[in-house]
Protein backbone atom coordinates (compact mmCIF):
# COMPACT_ATOMS: atom_id res chain seq x y z
CA UNK A 1 0.00 0.00 0.00
CA UNK A 2 2.90 2.41 1.14
CA UNK A 3 3.58 2.33 -3.04
CA UNK A 4 0.50 3.09 -4.37
CA UNK A 5 0.78 7.00 -2.29
CA UNK A 6 3.70 7.67 -4.23
CA UNK A 7 1.49 7.41 -7.21
CA UNK A 8 0.78 10.99 -8.21
CA UNK A 9 -1.92 9.80 -10.26
CA UNK A 10 -4.01 8.20 -7.46
CA UNK A 11 -7.06 9.44 -6.17
CA UNK A 12 -8.96 9.19 -2.99
CA UNK A 13 -11.41 7.11 -4.50
CA UNK A 14 -9.26 4.57 -6.26
CA UNK A 15 -7.17 4.56 -2.57
CA UNK A 16 -10.47 3.32 -0.95
CA UNK A 17 -10.86 0.71 -3.64
CA UNK A 18 -7.21 -0.73 -3.19
CA UNK A 19 -8.14 -0.80 0.11
CA UNK A 20 -11.50 -2.63 -0.03
CA UNK A 21 -9.82 -5.25 -2.07
CA UNK A 22 -7.07 -6.01 -0.15
CA UNK A 23 -9.33 -6.58 2.74
CA UNK A 24 -11.66 -9.11 0.43
CA UNK A 25 -8.81 -10.69 -0.38
CA UNK A 26 -7.59 -11.29 3.43
CA UNK A 27 -11.27 -12.57 4.54
CA UNK A 28 -11.90 -15.75 3.03
CA UNK A 29 -8.40 -16.74 4.15
CA UNK A 30 -9.65 -15.63 8.22
CA UNK A 31 -12.60 -17.62 8.21
CA UNK A 32 -10.88 -20.97 6.55
CA UNK A 33 -8.37 -20.70 9.34
CA UNK A 34 -11.30 -20.54 11.78
CA UNK A 35 -12.96 -23.50 9.82
CA UNK A 36 -16.09 -21.62 9.20
CA UNK A 37 -17.62 -23.21 6.02
CA UNK A 38 -18.66 -20.60 4.22
CA UNK A 39 -22.05 -21.84 1.90
CA UNK A 40 -21.58 -20.94 -1.69
CA UNK A 41 -23.27 -17.14 -2.84
CA UNK A 42 -26.54 -18.45 -4.37
CA UNK A 43 -26.04 -16.43 -8.15
CA UNK A 44 -29.65 -15.06 -9.47
CA UNK A 45 -30.63 -13.06 -13.02
CA UNK A 46 -32.38 -10.41 -12.68
CA UNK A 47 -33.43 -8.04 -14.90
CA UNK A 48 -34.67 -3.77 -14.71
CA UNK A 49 -35.38 -0.83 -16.34
CA UNK A 50 -33.11 1.62 -14.98
CA UNK A 51 -33.48 5.19 -16.30
CA UNK A 52 -35.12 3.69 -19.40
CA UNK A 53 -33.01 0.55 -20.38
CA UNK A 54 -33.15 -2.37 -19.74
CA UNK A 55 -30.21 -4.26 -17.69
CA UNK A 56 -29.90 -8.03 -17.03
CA UNK A 57 -27.56 -8.73 -14.15
CA UNK A 58 -25.88 -12.36 -13.05
CA UNK A 59 -25.52 -11.32 -8.94
CA UNK A 60 -25.33 -12.78 -5.44
CA UNK A 61 -29.32 -13.29 -4.03
CA UNK A 62 -27.60 -10.74 -1.18
CA UNK A 63 -26.83 -7.81 -3.76
CA UNK A 64 -29.27 -4.77 -2.39
CA UNK A 65 -30.87 -2.64 -5.23
CA UNK A 66 -28.53 -0.05 -4.10
CA UNK A 67 -25.34 -2.71 -4.36
CA UNK A 68 -26.90 -3.14 -8.24
CA UNK A 69 -27.15 0.78 -8.75
CA UNK A 70 -23.49 1.49 -7.35
CA UNK A 71 -21.25 -1.48 -8.14
CA UNK A 72 -23.05 -3.38 -11.27
CA UNK A 73 -23.84 -0.55 -13.32
CA UNK A 74 -21.73 2.62 -11.61
CA UNK A 75 -24.94 4.57 -11.08
CA UNK A 76 -22.89 6.25 -7.95
CA UNK A 77 -25.20 9.18 -7.67
CA UNK A 78 -27.07 6.93 -5.27
CA UNK A 79 -25.14 7.06 -2.12
CA UNK A 80 -25.49 4.58 0.75
CA UNK A 81 -25.22 6.53 3.95
CA UNK A 82 -26.65 4.15 6.87
CA UNK A 83 -27.18 1.06 4.53
CA UNK A 84 -30.12 0.36 7.40
CA UNK A 85 -33.14 2.25 6.02
CA UNK A 86 -32.68 4.93 8.45
CA UNK A 87 -31.12 8.00 6.50
CA UNK A 88 -32.72 7.99 2.94
CA UNK A 89 -29.78 9.08 0.80
CA UNK A 90 -30.09 5.74 -1.43
CA UNK A 91 -33.84 6.79 -2.39
CA UNK A 92 -34.60 6.14 -5.73
CA UNK A 93 -37.66 6.07 -7.37
CA UNK A 94 -39.54 2.23 -7.98
CA UNK A 95 -42.26 2.15 -10.60
CA UNK A 96 -42.72 5.77 -9.79
CA UNK A 97 -42.34 5.58 -5.76
CA UNK A 98 -39.84 6.38 -4.01
CA UNK A 99 -37.98 3.81 -1.63
CA UNK A 100 -35.02 3.25 0.18
CA UNK A 101 -32.53 1.36 -1.95
CA UNK A 102 -30.87 -0.65 0.64
CA UNK A 103 -33.71 -2.56 2.10
CA UNK A 104 -34.90 -4.03 -1.31
CA UNK A 105 -32.88 -7.06 -3.21
CA UNK A 106 -32.36 -6.76 -6.52
CA UNK A 107 -34.11 -10.36 -7.22
CA UNK A 108 -37.37 -8.59 -5.63
CA UNK A 109 -37.72 -6.51 -8.25
CA UNK A 110 -38.06 -7.90 -11.61
CA UNK A 111 -39.19 -5.73 -14.56
CA UNK A 112 -39.21 -2.87 -12.11
CA UNK A 113 -38.50 0.89 -13.74
CA UNK A 114 -36.20 2.40 -10.85
CA UNK A 115 -35.28 6.04 -11.53
CA UNK A 116 -32.37 7.24 -10.12
CA UNK A 117 -31.11 11.04 -9.58
CA UNK A 118 -29.26 10.41 -12.75
CA UNK A 119 -32.30 9.25 -15.00
CA UNK A 120 -34.50 12.13 -13.32
CA UNK A 121 -34.09 14.04 -16.52
CA UNK A 122 -34.56 12.76 -20.16
CA UNK A 123 -33.03 15.87 -21.64
CA UNK A 124 -29.50 17.53 -21.51
CA UNK A 125 -31.87 20.39 -18.75
CA UNK A 126 -31.32 19.31 -14.83
CA UNK A 127 -35.38 18.25 -14.01
CA UNK A 128 -37.03 21.35 -12.41
CA UNK A 129 -36.31 19.77 -8.97
CA UNK A 130 -32.33 19.74 -9.34
CA UNK A 131 -32.76 23.23 -10.83
CA UNK A 132 -34.74 24.45 -8.14
CA UNK A 133 -32.38 22.72 -5.11
CA UNK A 134 -29.08 24.55 -7.31
CA UNK A 135 -31.17 28.00 -6.78
CA UNK A 136 -31.96 27.61 -2.90
CA UNK A 137 -29.10 26.33 -1.74
CA UNK A 138 -30.76 23.09 -1.27
CA UNK A 139 -27.71 21.58 0.19
CA UNK A 140 -24.14 21.69 1.56
CA UNK A 141 -21.73 18.66 1.17
CA UNK A 142 -23.99 17.16 -1.43
CA UNK A 143 -23.77 13.90 0.20
CA UNK A 144 -27.36 13.48 0.94
CA UNK A 145 -28.64 15.60 -1.80
CA UNK A 146 -29.41 12.73 -4.72
CA UNK A 147 -31.46 10.62 -1.98
CA UNK A 148 -33.10 14.20 -1.27
CA UNK A 149 -33.67 15.00 -4.29
CA UNK A 150 -35.73 11.45 -5.40
CA UNK A 151 -37.79 12.14 -2.44
CA UNK A 152 -38.89 15.51 -3.18
CA UNK A 153 -40.02 14.12 -6.77
CA UNK A 154 -41.69 11.15 -4.77
CA UNK A 155 -43.17 13.89 -1.78
CA UNK A 156 -44.71 16.19 -4.93
CA UNK A 157 -46.14 13.26 -6.25
CA UNK A 158 -47.46 11.60 -3.47
CA UNK A 159 -49.35 15.06 -2.45
CA UNK A 160 -50.81 15.27 -6.35
CA UNK A 161 -52.16 11.72 -5.95
CA UNK A 162 -53.97 12.43 -2.78
CA UNK A 163 -51.64 10.50 -0.07
CA UNK A 164 -52.07 11.97 2.95
CA UNK A 165 -49.70 12.04 5.43
CA UNK A 166 -49.31 12.89 9.98
CA UNK A 167 -49.46 16.14 9.43
CA UNK A 168 -52.90 16.36 7.28
CA UNK A 169 -55.44 18.17 9.80
CA UNK A 170 -58.17 16.58 7.51
CA UNK A 171 -57.96 12.81 6.20
CA UNK A 172 -61.19 13.63 4.36
CA UNK A 173 -59.88 16.23 2.34
CA UNK A 174 -57.29 16.35 -0.59
CA UNK A 175 -53.40 17.62 1.06
CA UNK A 176 -52.34 20.48 0.37
CA UNK A 177 -48.43 21.30 -0.07
CA UNK A 178 -47.07 23.46 3.21
CA UNK A 179 -44.03 23.66 5.06
CA UNK A 180 -45.61 21.24 8.28
CA UNK A 181 -46.46 18.50 4.84
CA UNK A 182 -43.08 19.00 3.44
CA UNK A 183 -40.95 18.62 6.66
CA UNK A 184 -43.23 15.58 7.77
CA UNK A 185 -43.42 14.11 4.45
CA UNK A 186 -39.35 14.59 4.30
CA UNK A 187 -38.38 12.97 7.62
CA UNK A 188 -37.09 9.90 6.20
CA UNK A 189 -34.41 12.01 4.35
CA UNK A 190 -31.78 13.33 7.05
CA UNK A 191 -29.29 15.90 5.90
CA UNK A 192 -26.68 16.22 8.54
CA UNK A 193 -25.47 19.56 6.69
CA UNK A 194 -28.88 21.06 7.66
CA UNK A 195 -30.02 22.52 4.88
CA UNK A 196 -33.79 21.26 6.00
CA UNK A 197 -34.96 25.17 5.68
CA UNK A 198 -33.52 25.23 1.87
CA UNK A 199 -35.10 22.03 0.45
CA UNK A 200 -38.63 23.43 1.92
CA UNK A 201 -38.28 26.54 -0.48
CA UNK A 202 -36.95 24.23 -3.40
CA UNK A 203 -39.42 22.06 -2.80
CA UNK A 204 -42.21 24.86 -2.85
CA UNK A 205 -41.02 26.41 -5.45
CA UNK A 206 -41.35 23.10 -7.68
CA UNK A 207 -45.19 22.84 -6.63
CA UNK A 208 -45.74 26.32 -7.47
CA UNK A 209 -46.45 27.37 -3.81
CA UNK A 210 -45.04 29.62 -1.13
CA UNK A 211 -45.18 28.71 2.23
CA UNK B 1 -25.18 -11.04 5.54
CA UNK B 2 -25.37 -14.97 5.46
CA UNK B 3 -26.14 -16.63 1.99
CA UNK B 4 -29.63 -17.50 0.86
CA UNK B 5 -31.74 -19.14 -1.87
CA UNK B 6 -34.36 -17.58 -3.11
CA UNK B 7 -37.38 -18.05 -4.97
CA UNK B 8 -40.33 -16.65 -5.50
CA UNK B 9 -44.13 -18.49 -4.84
CA UNK B 10 -46.81 -19.07 -7.23
CA UNK B 11 -49.51 -19.40 -4.84
CA UNK B 12 -49.88 -18.67 -1.16
CA UNK B 13 -50.24 -22.44 0.10
CA UNK B 14 -47.62 -22.99 -2.06
CA UNK B 15 -45.28 -20.18 -0.32
CA UNK B 16 -46.52 -21.67 3.16
CA UNK B 17 -45.37 -25.46 1.83
CA UNK B 18 -41.99 -23.78 0.40
CA UNK B 19 -41.05 -22.09 3.86
CA UNK B 20 -42.39 -25.34 6.37
CA UNK B 21 -40.10 -27.08 3.79
CA UNK B 22 -36.73 -25.46 5.06
CA UNK B 23 -35.77 -24.77 8.45
CA UNK B 24 -35.60 -21.40 9.08
CA UNK B 25 -36.33 -20.41 5.62
CA UNK B 26 -38.83 -16.31 5.87
CA UNK B 27 -41.17 -14.83 3.82
CA UNK B 28 -40.30 -11.60 2.38
CA UNK B 29 -42.69 -9.09 0.73
CA UNK B 30 -41.40 -5.13 1.92
CA UNK B 31 -38.52 -6.56 3.17
CA UNK B 32 -37.13 -3.19 5.09
CA UNK B 33 -37.20 -4.84 8.78
CA UNK B 34 -36.13 -8.26 7.70
CA UNK B 35 -32.80 -6.91 5.10
CA UNK B 36 -32.22 -4.80 7.89
CA UNK B 37 -31.86 -7.89 10.27
CA UNK B 38 -30.32 -10.03 7.85
CA UNK B 39 -27.87 -7.58 7.60
CA UNK B 40 -26.92 -7.52 10.99
CA UNK B 41 -27.18 -11.46 10.84
CA UNK B 42 -29.59 -11.49 13.60
CA UNK B 43 -31.67 -13.18 11.16
CA UNK B 44 -29.77 -15.74 9.13
CA UNK B 45 -32.54 -17.39 6.70
CA UNK B 46 -30.96 -19.82 4.46
CA UNK B 47 -34.04 -19.58 2.13
CA UNK B 48 -36.15 -16.61 1.39
CA UNK B 49 -39.48 -16.83 -0.14
CA UNK B 50 -40.75 -13.76 -2.28
CA UNK B 51 -44.50 -13.40 -2.03
CA UNK B 52 -44.79 -10.46 -3.40
CA UNK B 53 -46.38 -11.59 -7.12
CA UNK B 54 -49.09 -13.73 -5.21
CA UNK B 55 -51.71 -10.69 -6.05
CA UNK B 56 -53.03 -10.32 -1.83
CA UNK B 57 -52.80 -6.42 -2.41
CA UNK B 58 -56.44 -5.29 -2.91
CA UNK B 59 -58.88 -3.42 -0.15
CA UNK B 60 -62.62 -4.97 -0.74
CA UNK B 61 -65.60 -4.89 1.22
CA UNK B 62 -66.94 -7.74 3.03
CA UNK B 63 -71.01 -8.97 2.81
CA UNK B 64 -71.22 -8.13 6.05
CA UNK B 65 -70.59 -4.65 6.38
CA UNK B 66 -66.40 -4.74 6.81
CA UNK B 67 -63.48 -4.64 4.94
CA UNK B 68 -60.86 -7.00 4.24
CA UNK B 69 -57.31 -6.31 3.66
CA UNK B 70 -54.69 -7.86 1.46
CA UNK B 71 -51.95 -8.95 3.29
CA UNK B 72 -49.69 -7.72 0.76
CA UNK B 73 -50.90 -3.95 0.56
CA UNK B 74 -48.34 -1.39 1.05
CA UNK B 75 -48.76 0.50 4.50
CA UNK B 76 -49.00 4.12 2.11
CA UNK B 77 -51.86 2.27 0.03
CA UNK B 78 -53.63 1.11 2.92
CA UNK B 79 -53.52 4.47 4.97
CA UNK B 80 -54.55 6.42 1.50
CA UNK B 81 -57.83 4.33 0.77
CA UNK B 82 -61.02 6.73 0.86
CA UNK B 83 -62.76 3.81 2.64
CA UNK B 84 -59.72 3.27 4.97
CA UNK B 85 -59.72 7.52 5.76
CA UNK B 86 -63.34 7.53 5.90
CA UNK B 87 -65.07 5.13 7.87
CA UNK B 88 -61.47 3.57 10.06
CA UNK B 89 -60.00 7.29 10.46
CA UNK B 90 -57.89 5.47 13.45
CA UNK B 91 -56.54 2.90 11.44
CA UNK B 92 -55.21 5.42 8.74
CA UNK B 93 -53.47 7.74 11.51
CA UNK B 94 -51.97 4.99 13.30
CA UNK B 95 -50.18 3.63 9.96
CA UNK B 96 -49.29 7.49 9.23
CA UNK B 97 -47.60 7.93 12.10
CA UNK B 98 -45.38 5.21 11.79
CA UNK B 99 -41.63 4.73 9.65
CA UNK B 100 -40.91 7.16 6.89
CA UNK B 101 -42.66 7.94 3.56
CA UNK B 102 -40.23 5.64 1.50
CA UNK B 103 -40.80 2.63 4.45
CA UNK B 104 -44.63 3.13 4.35
CA UNK B 105 -43.97 2.78 0.66
CA UNK B 106 -42.43 -0.72 1.18
CA UNK B 107 -43.54 -2.24 3.86
CA UNK B 108 -46.86 -4.54 4.09
CA UNK B 109 -49.98 -5.13 6.14
CA UNK B 110 -48.37 -8.83 7.21
CA UNK B 111 -45.25 -7.51 7.42
CA UNK B 112 -45.93 -4.77 9.75
CA UNK B 113 -47.65 -7.13 11.54
CA UNK B 114 -45.03 -9.54 12.06
CA UNK B 115 -42.19 -7.05 12.66
CA UNK B 116 -39.42 -7.37 15.54
CA UNK B 117 -38.73 -5.40 18.45
CA UNK B 118 -36.52 -2.48 18.31
CA UNK B 119 -34.87 -3.16 21.57
CA UNK B 120 -31.43 -2.44 21.39
CA UNK B 121 -30.06 -5.17 23.04
CA UNK B 122 -31.88 -7.44 20.63
CA UNK B 123 -29.95 -5.66 17.97
CA UNK B 124 -26.73 -5.97 19.69
CA UNK B 125 -25.02 -9.24 18.98
CA UNK B 126 -22.90 -8.69 21.65
CA UNK B 127 -25.21 -8.22 24.25
CA UNK B 128 -27.77 -11.16 25.99
CA UNK B 129 -30.77 -11.54 24.22
CA UNK B 130 -33.40 -14.10 25.11
CA UNK B 131 -35.59 -13.32 22.09
CA UNK B 132 -32.24 -13.41 19.76
CA UNK B 133 -30.46 -16.33 21.25
CA UNK B 134 -32.95 -17.99 23.96
CA UNK B 135 -31.60 -18.78 27.10
CA UNK B 136 -28.85 -16.23 26.89
CA UNK B 137 -30.64 -13.85 29.82
CA UNK B 138 -31.87 -10.50 28.96
CA UNK B 139 -29.54 -7.78 28.71
CA UNK B 140 -32.22 -5.05 28.64
CA UNK B 141 -33.57 -6.03 32.57
CA UNK B 142 -31.08 -3.85 34.62
CA UNK B 143 -29.76 -2.10 31.28
CA UNK B 144 -30.88 0.91 30.03
CA UNK B 145 -34.85 0.53 29.56
CA UNK B 146 -36.48 3.64 28.72
CA UNK B 147 -38.01 2.11 25.74
CA UNK B 148 -38.94 -0.81 27.45
CA UNK B 149 -42.63 -2.39 28.46
CA UNK B 150 -44.00 -1.59 31.82
CA UNK B 151 -47.30 -4.24 31.70
CA UNK B 152 -47.04 -7.74 30.57
CA UNK B 153 -43.09 -8.29 30.46
CA UNK B 154 -41.35 -11.36 31.91
CA UNK B 155 -38.16 -12.01 33.68
CA UNK B 156 -37.16 -13.32 30.08
CA UNK B 157 -37.87 -10.44 28.40
CA UNK B 158 -39.37 -6.52 28.33
CA UNK B 159 -39.18 -5.44 24.56
CA UNK B 160 -42.04 -3.36 23.17
CA UNK B 161 -44.34 -4.46 19.55
CA UNK B 162 -42.74 -1.58 17.66
CA UNK B 163 -46.27 -1.30 15.26
CA UNK B 164 -48.35 1.39 15.64
CA UNK B 165 -51.01 -0.35 12.71
CA UNK B 166 -51.11 -3.43 14.95
CA UNK B 167 -52.72 -0.81 17.68
CA UNK B 168 -55.16 0.30 15.48
CA UNK B 169 -56.47 -3.03 14.60
CA UNK B 170 -56.41 -4.28 17.62
CA UNK B 171 -58.50 -1.52 18.99
CA UNK B 172 -60.63 -2.28 15.79
CA UNK B 173 -61.05 -6.30 16.73
CA UNK B 174 -59.43 -7.00 13.48
CA UNK B 175 -59.24 -10.84 12.12
CA UNK B 176 -55.51 -12.41 11.23
CA UNK B 177 -56.51 -14.99 7.90
CA UNK B 178 -53.84 -17.30 7.09
CA UNK B 179 -53.19 -20.26 4.75
CA UNK B 180 -51.03 -23.00 6.53
CA UNK B 181 -48.63 -25.86 4.63
CA UNK B 182 -51.08 -27.64 4.19
CA UNK B 183 -53.44 -25.53 2.09
CA UNK B 184 -55.72 -25.45 5.54
CA UNK B 185 -56.86 -21.87 6.29
CA UNK B 186 -57.95 -20.29 9.72
CA UNK B 187 -58.48 -16.90 11.17
CA UNK B 188 -56.87 -15.93 14.35
CA UNK B 189 -58.71 -12.94 16.46
CA UNK B 190 -55.99 -9.64 16.44
CA UNK B 191 -55.95 -9.87 20.44
CA UNK B 192 -54.41 -13.70 20.36
CA UNK B 193 -52.17 -12.88 16.84
CA UNK B 194 -49.02 -11.42 19.22
CA UNK B 195 -47.58 -13.36 22.40
CA UNK B 196 -47.01 -11.86 25.93
CA UNK B 197 -42.95 -12.88 26.36
CA UNK B 198 -43.30 -15.49 28.90
CA UNK B 199 -40.28 -18.30 28.82
CA UNK B 200 -40.68 -18.15 25.50
CA UNK B 201 -40.29 -14.42 24.24
CA UNK B 202 -38.42 -16.03 20.90
CA UNK B 203 -42.12 -16.83 20.00
CA UNK B 204 -43.92 -13.44 19.12
CA UNK B 205 -46.77 -15.00 17.52
CA UNK B 206 -49.75 -17.85 17.13
CA UNK B 207 -48.13 -18.30 13.70
CA UNK B 208 -47.10 -21.94 12.77
CA UNK B 209 -43.79 -22.68 10.53
CA UNK B 210 -45.05 -21.88 7.23
CA UNK B 211 -47.92 -20.37 8.28
CA UNK B 212 -48.65 -17.26 5.69
CA UNK B 213 -51.27 -14.50 6.35
CA UNK B 214 -53.32 -13.97 3.57
CA UNK B 215 -55.25 -10.64 4.70
CA UNK B 216 -56.86 -8.91 7.49
CA UNK B 217 -60.24 -8.58 8.03
CA UNK B 218 -62.22 -5.77 9.93
CA UNK B 219 -65.04 -6.10 11.22
CA UNK B 220 -67.92 -3.27 10.36
CA UNK B 221 -67.29 0.63 11.04
CA UNK B 222 -67.76 2.04 14.57
CA UNK B 223 -68.49 5.53 13.76
CA UNK B 224 -67.21 7.80 16.65
CA UNK B 225 -64.16 9.84 16.78
CA UNK B 226 -61.16 7.95 15.83
CA UNK B 227 -57.85 9.18 17.52
CA UNK B 228 -54.44 7.87 17.10
CA UNK B 229 -52.26 9.96 19.52
CA UNK B 230 -48.51 8.67 19.49
CA UNK B 231 -45.79 10.51 21.73
CA UNK B 232 -42.34 10.22 20.57
CA UNK B 233 -38.42 11.74 21.19
CA UNK B 234 -39.11 13.71 18.09
CA UNK B 235 -42.10 14.91 16.11
CA UNK B 236 -41.66 12.43 13.27
CA UNK B 237 -40.01 9.40 12.26
CA UNK B 238 -39.54 7.79 15.28
CA UNK B 239 -41.26 4.92 17.06
CA UNK B 240 -43.26 5.42 20.12
CA UNK B 241 -42.87 5.77 23.97
CA UNK B 242 -46.28 5.28 24.64
CA UNK B 243 -49.37 5.28 21.95
CA UNK B 244 -53.16 5.55 22.44
CA UNK B 245 -55.80 4.32 19.48
CA UNK B 246 -59.28 5.25 20.65
CA UNK B 247 -62.75 5.35 19.51
CA UNK B 248 -64.97 7.55 21.49
CA UNK B 249 -68.81 7.96 20.96
CA UNK B 250 -70.58 10.73 21.59
CA UNK B 251 -72.00 9.23 24.70
CA UNK B 252 -68.38 9.36 25.93
CA UNK B 253 -68.19 5.82 25.57
CA UNK B 254 -65.70 3.53 24.07
CA UNK B 255 -62.48 1.86 23.41
CA UNK B 256 -58.83 2.29 24.01
CA UNK B 257 -55.89 0.33 23.15
CA UNK B 258 -52.16 1.16 23.85
CA UNK B 259 -48.74 0.87 21.78
CA UNK B 260 -45.06 1.33 23.22
CA UNK B 261 -45.82 -0.26 26.51
CA UNK B 262 -46.30 -4.26 26.19
CA UNK B 263 -45.06 -7.21 23.72
CA UNK B 264 -47.80 -6.87 21.78
CA UNK B 265 -50.71 -3.84 21.81
CA UNK B 266 -51.95 -3.26 24.96
CA UNK B 267 -55.99 -3.54 25.51
CA UNK B 268 -58.01 -4.21 28.37
CA UNK B 269 -61.57 -4.43 27.42
CA UNK B 270 -63.02 -4.32 31.11
CA UNK B 271 -61.15 -0.84 31.50
CA UNK B 272 -63.34 0.47 28.99
CA UNK B 273 -66.24 0.92 31.07
CA UNK B 274 -64.74 3.55 32.52
CA UNK B 275 -63.91 5.68 29.27
CA UNK B 276 -66.87 8.22 30.16
CA UNK B 277 -65.38 8.54 33.91
CA UNK B 278 -62.07 9.92 32.17
CA UNK B 279 -58.83 8.91 31.42
CA UNK B 280 -57.48 8.05 35.38
CA UNK B 281 -59.94 5.53 35.93
CA UNK B 282 -59.25 3.84 32.38
CA UNK B 283 -55.24 3.81 32.82
CA UNK B 284 -55.51 2.60 36.62
CA UNK B 285 -57.16 -0.20 35.32
CA UNK B 286 -55.16 -0.69 32.27
CA UNK B 287 -51.91 -0.71 33.98
CA UNK B 288 -52.97 -2.78 37.38
CA UNK B 289 -50.80 -5.14 37.03
CA UNK B 290 -47.90 -2.81 35.13
CA UNK B 291 -44.17 -3.73 36.47
CA UNK B 292 -42.46 -0.31 35.21
CA UNK B 293 -38.10 -0.26 35.60
CA UNK B 294 -36.41 2.92 37.25
CA UNK B 295 -35.75 3.85 33.69
CA UNK B 296 -39.63 3.74 31.88
CA UNK B 297 -41.91 4.51 35.18
CA UNK B 298 -42.96 7.30 33.50
CA UNK B 299 -44.80 5.82 31.19
CA UNK B 300 -47.42 5.11 33.67
CA UNK B 301 -48.42 8.77 33.77
CA UNK B 302 -47.38 9.30 30.21
CA UNK B 303 -49.83 7.13 29.03
CA UNK B 304 -52.95 8.43 31.58
CA UNK B 305 -52.07 12.09 30.19
CA UNK B 306 -51.80 11.01 26.33
CA UNK B 307 -55.36 8.96 27.02
CA UNK B 308 -56.68 12.14 28.51
CA UNK B 309 -55.07 14.60 25.58
CA UNK B 310 -57.02 11.77 23.20
CA UNK B 311 -60.54 11.89 25.08
CA UNK B 312 -59.95 16.20 25.03
CA UNK B 313 -59.85 16.13 21.32
CA UNK B 314 -62.88 13.98 20.96
CA UNK B 315 -64.63 15.97 22.87
CA UNK B 316 -63.61 18.97 20.76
Amino acid sequence: MDNDFTQPTLNRRDLLIAGAASAAVTLPAGSAAQGTAEATPAMASVTLEVNGRSETLQCDTRTTLLDVLREHLHLTGTKKGCDQGQCGACTVLVNGRRVVSCLTLAVMQPGAKVTTVEGLSTTRRLHPMQAAFVKHDGYQCGYCTPGQICSAVGVLDEIKRGVPSHASKDLAARPVVSAAELRERMSGNICRCGAYSNIVDAMAEVAGVRV
Amino acid sequence: MKTFTFERATTPAQAAAAVAARPGARFVAGGTNLLDLMKLEIETPPHLVDVTGLGLDRIERTPDGGVRVGALVRNTDLASDRHIRRDYAVLSRALLAGASGQLRNMATTAGNLLQRTRCPYFYDTNMACNKRNPGSGCSAIGGISRQHAVVGASDACIATHPSDMAVALRLLDAKVETVKADGAQRVIPIADFHRLPGNTPHIETDLQPGELITGVTLPRPLGGTQVYRKVRDRASYAFALVSVAAVVQRDGTGRAAFGGVAHKPWRVEAAEAAMANGSAAVANRVFADARPTHDNAFKLQLAERTLAAVLAESRS
